[in-house]
C-alpha cells in the first residue's frame, strides 16, 4: 500500500492498470485526456523489459473503439478513453458492439463535462448507456473512480459485454491522497478465436438484442447489492437521491446544515438499481434528485412510482426544483435543500459590492502561428465575399475580437463541410475551412474527399502546428512520435492532400505574411477544392531566438498593432504609445508587417 | 479541517503552490484533496486551486464562505474570490496587478490600486505581499507563489511552517532552481 496523491483521471488509470489492461486506446479530449497519458506514464514492465501495456492515440475516437474491440475480442482487457463527444464518433462501433459482446473486459472511458466548462454540448453519457444498453458507472470521488474502474472490468468480463465508465470533469481533474495498492492482475489473453458470433447479422441481432434485455434485467438485481450504489436511513420522510459529484457536494451541504435525511446514492444509473431504491421510496413522500446534465435517476425513480403505484413525489429537474443545465456546486444544492427542508441558510458574510472585475477571456498566445493565419486571410480577403468555417481546437480561439476570423464552429472535422454545404448556396462567396493537423486528421480527411470528388469550390487551410495543442500535446500522425513515445514515420499532409486529388496547394509559413497572403489570393481564385498548409510549430515546442522592441521615437501611438492583432505580447506603454511585454513576446514578428512606421525592430538576438 | 483557496492568472504557478501544500499536508499524515483550473482558460485566464487539507471534505471544491485563508498572487484575483473567504478570514495578496489581455483593446485602465483598497475595507485579515518589489529582487517573476506561501506560512494561517516550504523546495526542485527559490520564500516570510 503506497499513499499517492493523485488525479481522478490517474486514479483511474491506475485502477485500469490494476486490473489488468493490457490495451489502451482513445483520443484526446477535456477532462478525459489524462487517464491515457497516465496508463504512459505508470505502464509496468514485463519481464523482458518492454512495456506490458499497449497505448495508441487513434486517429479519431471510432477508430480507438475498434481498435479496442478487436483486442477485447481476442480476450485482452482494454480500456478506450474520450470525450463525451468523442462518444458520438465512436457511436457506431459502439452500437453494434452492444449486440456482439466481447471477451476480454472492455471499459470504455467517457468524460462528461457538466458547465460545459471545455465542449460543445452537454450531453450525457449515461442517456447513452440507456440508448446503447450498456452498463455505466458513475464514481462521486477520484478514490471511487479507481474502485469503480477496477470493478467495471470484472462486470463487463462477466457479462462479456463493454461496459462504461463516464466521470465528471470534477471527478477527473480532482486531486487525492489514497493508499494505492500494488499489484496487477495477470492472465494470458486467450487469442482471437473463430465464431460466427463475431460477425453482426440480422439473425444473430435479434437474439443479441433479446439476451441484452433478459441481461440488463438481471444486473438491476445484482447492482442493487453493489458497493457503489448505497441507501442510508435517516430522519424524516423527505429524502434525497443523488448520483456522481452531486452525491459529494449533497453530503457537504449536508455536513454543513447538519442535517441527517434519507439519502440514495446511484453508481450506476443503468442499469438502474430498482431493488435498492424500492427501498427508499416505500420510507419517503418526497425524493428530491440532484445529479447533472439529464434527469436520469429522476426518470428511473418516477417510472418506478409510477410502475409500483407509490404515492412519492419526485422532485428535481423536470419539476424546476434543481436547474436543468450547468453543473451543481454545494452552493447551488445548499440553496434547493432550503427550500425542499423550509429552513433558513446560515446568514454568510456580507461585503461590500466589489469594483468591476478584468474580465479574462482566453486568447491566442503571444507568437501563435495561428494569429498569422487568420490575420493573412483576413487581409487577403478584404473586401471580398467570404466565409470562414472553423473547427475545434486552439485556433477556434480565432473567432475572438479583434481576429473575428471564427464564422462557424460546429463539431470535430465540420469545417470543410459545412464551408462546402455554404458554398452550394452561396456560389459567389469564398468558403474557407481553417484545421489543425490533428483535426484533419481525425474526421477532416474524408471531408476533404467529399469536396474533391463532388467538386466543391472552397478552400481549405490547414493549420499546421506540428501537434495537438489545445488538449496539451499528444502525438497524431503529424509529429513523427506515438503515445508510447517512438519514433513513427510522419504521415505527410501534402501527400496525402495530392492522393485525394487536390492539384492547388501551397505550403506556407504564415509569419512571413506577404507569401501568405498572396498564397490566400492565389488559392481563392482556383476552381474547385484548393488548399493552403499554413506550417509554423506551436510556440510550446520552441524557445524564441530574438527579441523585438517597439522604437518609441518612431511609434505614433496610431495602436494599430493593438487593433488589429490582439497579440498579449503587446501592450500600452501608460501613454498612446505601445511596447512589448517581453516575458511574453515570442518574437514571431506578425507587428512588424503590421506598424506603419516601421517602428517594431529586432532588439537583439537571444 | 483547514480550506485553502490559491489564485492567480494563467502563468503565475498557482498549480505549483497547491501541489506544494499538499505535500507538505501528506507528510503530516492529513487527507488532501485539491481542485484546479485547467486547459484552455489556462491561457491567460483567471487561475483558481481549491486545497482541502483534513477529514470531512467530500467535495473536490470550497464552498462560499468556507475558505480559511485566501492566497491571491494578483490583486484583482483576491477580489474575485473573496466570497469564498469564511467571515473574519485571511487573504495574503500580492500588491501585483495583472492587466487582462484585452485592456489593450479597452479604453479603460485597469488598476490594481482599487483592489487592494476594496480589500482593506473588509472586515477581513489582510497581509499585502509587495510582490513586484519582492520578484526584482529575486530576479524573476516565477517565484511569487514561493514568496507568497512564504508569507503565509510567517502569519501561521496554513498549517505549516517556512521550514516546512523549505523541506519540500530543498527536496523536490530542481537544483538550479532552488536558491533563487528559497530567497523568494525568506524575503515573502520577512515581507509578514
Amino acid at each position: 500500500m503506497k499513499t499517492r496523491f493523485v488525479m481522478g483521471n490517474e486514479a483511474i488509470a491506475l485502477g485500469a492498470i490494476a486490473a489488468g489492461v493490457q490495451v489502451v486506446t482513445g483520443y484526446p479530449g477535456t477532462p478525459s485526456t489524462e487517464v491515457l497519458e497516465n496508463v504512459v506514464k505508470h505502464n509496468p514492465k514485463k519481464e523482458d523489459g518492454t512495456d506490458a501495456i499497449y497505448v495508441e492515440w487513434s486517429v479519431n475516437e471510432k477508430t480507438a473503439m475498434e481498435v479496442g474491440a478487436g483486442a477485447a475480442y481476442a480476450g485482452a482487457r482494454v480500456m478506450v478513453t474520450m470525450k463525451q463527444v468523442g462518444l458520438n464518433v465512436a457511436s457506431d462501433p459502439l452500437m453494434s458492439l452492444a449486440y456482439v459482446g466481447v471477451k476480454g473486459g472492455m471499459v470504455i472511458l467517457v468524460a462528461d463535462d457538466p458547465g460545459p466548462i471545455s465542449s460543445q454540448t452537454e450531453q450525457d453519457t449515461r442517456t447513452f448507456a440507456m440508448f446503447s444498453k450498456l452498463p455505466v458507472f458513475d464514481p462521486a470521488s477520484p478514490e471511487e473512480a479507481y474502485q469503480m474502474t477496477k470493478d467495471a472490468f470484472e462486470l463487463s468480463e462477466k457479462y462479456r459485454t463493454p461496459v462504461l465508465l463516464r466521470p465528471t470533469t470534477r471527478v477527473c481533474h480532482g486531486y487525492a491522497s489514497m493508499e494505492i495498492p500494488e499489484g496487477r492482475y495477470e492472465y494470458t489473453p486467450e487469442g482471437f478465436v473463430k465464431d460466427p458470433k463475431w460477425v453482426i447479422f440480422p439473425r444473430l441481432s435479434y437474439a443479441a438484442h433479446k439476451r441484452i434485455e433478459e441481461q440488463n434485467r438481471t444486473m438491476t438485481a445484482e447492482l442493487s447489492a453493489y458497493a457503489g450504489n448505497t441507501y442510508k436511513k435517516g430522519s424524516g420522510r423527505k429524502a434525497i437521491a443523488a448520483g456522481g459529484v452531486s452525491y459529494a457536494y449533497t453530503m457537504e451541504a449536508l455536513a454543513l446544515l447538519g442535517i441527517d435525511i434519507p439519502l440514495l446514492k446511484i453508481g450506476t444509473p443503468f442499469p438502474f438499481p430498482n431493488e435498492l431504491a424500492e427501498e427508499l421510496l416505500n420510507e419517503a413522500d418526497e425524493v428530491l434528485v440532484l445529479e447533472e446534465l439529464d434527469p436520469v435517476i429522476e426518470r428511473a425513480l418516477v417510472h418506478l412510482v409510477g410502475k409500483k403505484h407509490l404515492p412519492v413525489d419526485i422532485r428535481g429537474k423536470e419539476d424546476g426544483t434543481a436547474p436543468s443545465a450547468g453543473e451543481n456546486s454545494v452552493d447551488g444544492i445548499l440553496s434547493i435543500l432550503a427550500s425542499y427542508l423550509g429552513i433558513d441558510l446560515p446568514a454568510g458574510c456580507v461585503r461590500e459590492e466589489t469594483p468591476a472585475l478584468p474580465v479574462r477571456p482566453p486568447v491566442l498566445c503571444a507568437g501563435c502561428p495561428h494569429r498569422a493565419s487568420f490575420y493573412a486571410v483576413k487581409q487577403a480577403m478584404k473586401g471580398r465575399k467570404a466565409v470562414f468555417c472553423g473547427d475545434i481546437g486552439c485556433y477556434t480561439l480565432g473567432n475572438a475580437m479583434p481576429l473575428d476570423m471564427t464564422d462557424t464552429c460546429l463539431c470535430m472535422g465540420a469545417g470543410i463541410t459545412v464551408a462546402q454545404g455554404i458554398g452550394r448556396v452561396e456560389p459567389d462567396t469564398v468558403c474557407f475551412s481553417f484545421t489543425g493537423d490533428s483535426t484533419f486528421y481525425h474526421t477532416g480527411l474524408p471531408n476533404l474527399v467529399n469536396a474533391v470528388y463532388n467538386d466543391a469550390h472552397m478552400v481549405a487551410m490547414i493549420l499546421d502546428n506540428s501537434t495537438t495543442a489545445m488538449t496539451g500535446h499528444q502525438p497524431n500522425p503529424n509529429t513523427g512520435k506515438t503515445a508510447m513515445g517512438e519514433v513513427a514515420e510522419k504521415i505527410d499532409i501534402e501527400g496525402a492532400l495530392r492522393g485525394i486529388g487536390i492539384t492547388h496547394i501551397a505550403t506556407v509559413d504564415p509569419l512571413d505574411l506577404e507569401a501568405a497572403i498572396a498564397a490566400v489570393w492565389s488559392a481563392a481564385d482556383q476552381p474547385g477544392a484548393s488548399a493552403i498548409i499554413f506550417r509554423s510549430p506551436c510556440i510550446a515546442l520552441f524557445r524564441p531566438t530574438k527579441m523585438y522592441h517597439v522604437d518609441s521615437d518612431a511609434c505614433i501611438g496610431c495602436r494599430k498593432c493593438l487593433r488589429e492583432l490582439g497579440c498579449p505580447g503587446l501592450v500600452k506603454d501608460g501613454g498612446k504609445k505601445v511596447k512589448i511585454d517581453t516575458s511574453l513576446c515570442y518574437s514571431c514578428g506578425l507587428c512588424t508587417y503590421v506598424c506603419p512606421t516601421g517602428a517594431i525592430r529586432v532588439k537583439e538576438d537571444k | 479541517m483547514k480550506n485553502i483557496l490559491l489564485c492567480g492568472v494563467g502563468g503565475q504557478g498557482t498549480v505549483l503552490a497547491s501541489k506544494i501544500l499538499a505535500r507538505s499536508a501528506m507528510e503530516r499524515g492529513e487527507l488532501v484533496h485539491t481542485a484546479e483550473t485547467i486547459g484552455m482558460a489556462q491561457r491567460g485566464g483567471s487561475v483558481v486551486s481549491h486545497v482541502r487539507i483534513g477529514e470531512g471534505c467530500y467535495s473536490p471544491l470550497i464552498s462560499r464562505g468556507q475558505a480559511d485563508v485566501v492566497l491571491a498572487f494578483e490583486a484583482a484575483e483576491a477580489v474575485r474570490n473573496l466570497p469564498y473567504l469564511k467571515e473574519g478570514g485571511t487573504v495574503i495578496v500580492s500588491t501585483t496587478a495583472v492587466k487582462p489581455v484585452t485592456d489593450a483593446l479597452s479604453k479603460t485602465d485597469y488598476d490594481g490600486q482599487v483592489m487592494l483598497d476594496y480589500l482593506a475595507r473588509q472586515n477581513v485579515r489582510l497581509i499585502v505581499v509587495d510582490g513586484d518589489a519582492l520578484v526584482e529582487k529575486c530576479g524573476s517573476a516565477k517565484v511569487l507563489n514561493i514568496a507568497l506561501l512564504g508569507a503565509a506560512a510567517r502569519a501561521d494561517v496554513i498549517g505549516m511552517t517556512v521550514e516546512d516550504i523549505r523541506h519540500i523546495i530543498e527536496t523536490t526542485l530542481a537544483p538550479k532552481f532552488q536558491a533563487m527559490n528559497l530567497k523568494a520564500l525568506e524575503l515573502g516570510a520577512a515581507s509578514v
